[in-house]
């Protein structure tokens, strides 16, 4: 067992990336952070629980290996949130409720209190969220956690990947509660800025949502739907996408068709992870660490 | 022609990106193909497939994509060239293009559509 503060160091040097991103919105290593003295979340994401195919053949377990690692952290996390994609897409309606209960039951052996869910394209696209709601609540809402207001965004209900009129005049109104230095955090299940477009890697109105955000100083995205890291600015914006728990998906644009990369019988867990983010409140700042999902 | 149709003008403008697009009944916006003039290409959009996935246009030419989807409110879109429609079923959608510019433009289904959406794709080739 090894403490916070080690656990970072290691992640820097070890290959897991971890990054400050805030005010000044740069990536740097981990070498004389400040003490901690904020808090920290963990981001899971696209688990698409009933997947079954070649590019996972442990699909039942990696999402419970994840949980497992994620209740082995020795520091717990304050809060945990999904971020989309929670079950693997299915026409039939009730096959897909079983899917979201089964979900359920196995993000409820985290052993945090506080689990934050939204939906992704997989859950939500093909009933507009109908199922998902029945089984997590709203698809859109907001939360305030030690000074820091976060806010899920919406943009898979419509199959379409349009956040929509309505919603984007409730972010707005949202965010107008806030002052402009307010530390502002989006969750979000597609990128809100045109990353691969030709691979449907965008938010058809996520401009839009930049936009609204785009007065307020210190806004952080995170994300998921690639199924890997990337790390873009808009403007003084950054968005950080996360890793899977079921396949890797080819780096944006890099190949004609974005089909999962091979799985390695050799490396099963190759590609996969979450991550933990560490909320430094009074410097608005974020350290992001990715992690495997299981531990040597 | 039916009145059901919908159109969606636009140019293939590789270099500029100008394509506009425009959902209106062709017969309320007063257009009609012209199949002396213009070429006409008719595409079935069917769960997970457009037939054909492949395109073929000449440059200079201007050319009108005539979809059917079968099943589903799929999307057409290249982004490249910056023109999008969608394709409801029941009726036949109407793109409008005029390429000017030799190439290979990727074309996707954008709007969500099930288990093997992300493998609805195409592409549409210029030629001079």
């Amino acid at each position: 067992m090894f403490n916070r503060r080690d656990f970072m160091k290691l992640a820097a040097v070890g290959g897991g990336a971890v990054f400050l991103s805030g005010l000044r919105g740069v990536a740097r290593a981990a070498d004389g952070m400040p003490d901690y003295d904020g808090f920290y979340f963990v981001q899971l994401s696209d688990t698409h629980w009933g997947y079954s195919g070649p590019a996972n053949p442990y699909a039942a377990n990696t999402s419970k290996k994840a949980v497992a690692t994620v209740n082995a952290l020795e520091d717990r996390p304050e809060f945990i949130v999904f971020t989309g994609d929670l079950t693997h897409t299915t026409d039939d309606p009730n096959e897909r409720r079983k899917r979201l209960a089964e979900f359920r039951d196995i993000a409820s052996r985290l052993k945090v209190k506080d689990v934050h869910y939204m939906p992704g394209e997989h859950d939500a696209s093909l009933d507009r969220g109908a199922a998902f709601g029945e089984f997590f609540g709203p698809t859109h809402y907001s939360f305030d956690h030690k000074g820091v207001h976060f806010v899920v965004v919406d943009n898979v209900s419509d199959p379409g990947a349009r956040i929509g009129a309505e919603q984007l005049a409730w972010l707005e109104a949202d965010l107008a509660k806030r002052g402009k230095d307010a530390p502002i955090v989006v969750f979000t299940h597609r990128p809100l800025f045109d990353l691969a477009p030709k691979w449907d890697w965008a938010t058809r109105d996520g401009d839009q949502a930049v936009a609204l955000l785009t007065p307020y100083r210190n806004v952080t995205v995170f994300y998921g739907h690639i199924h890997q890291e990337n790390h873009h600015m808009t403007g003084h914006i950054a968005h950080h996408s996360a890793k899977s728990l079921i396949f890797a998906l080819p780096a944006p644009g890099s190949q004609e068709k974005r089909t999962p990369l091979p799985w390695d019988p050799a490396m099963p867990y190759k590609g996969l992870g979450f991550r933990e983010v560490e909320a430094e409140v009074k410097e608005a700042q974020y350290k992001i660490a990715e992690l495997p999902v299981i531990r040597a | 022609m039916s009145a059901r149709r919908a159109i969606a003008g636009g140019a293939l403008l590789a270099a500029a990106g100008l394509a506009s697009l425009v959902d209106a009944p062709v017969l309320a916006r007063g257009e009609a193909i012209d199949p002396g003039r213009e070429q006409v290409v008719r595409i079935v959009a069917r769960r997970f497939a457009y037939t054909p996935n492949e395109i073929v246009l000449k440059a200079g030419q201007p050319a009108v994509l005539e979809f059917t989807s079968m099943d589903f409110v799929h999307g057409f879109n290249v982004p490249d060239l910056h023109l999008r429609a969608d394709l409801p079923p029941g009726q036949v959608t109407l793109v409008r293009v005029a390429p000017q510019k030799a190439g290979v433009y990727d074309m996707l289904c954008d709007n969500f559509c099930g288990a093997k959406h992300e493998e609805m794709n195409g592409r549409i080739v210029v030629r001079d």
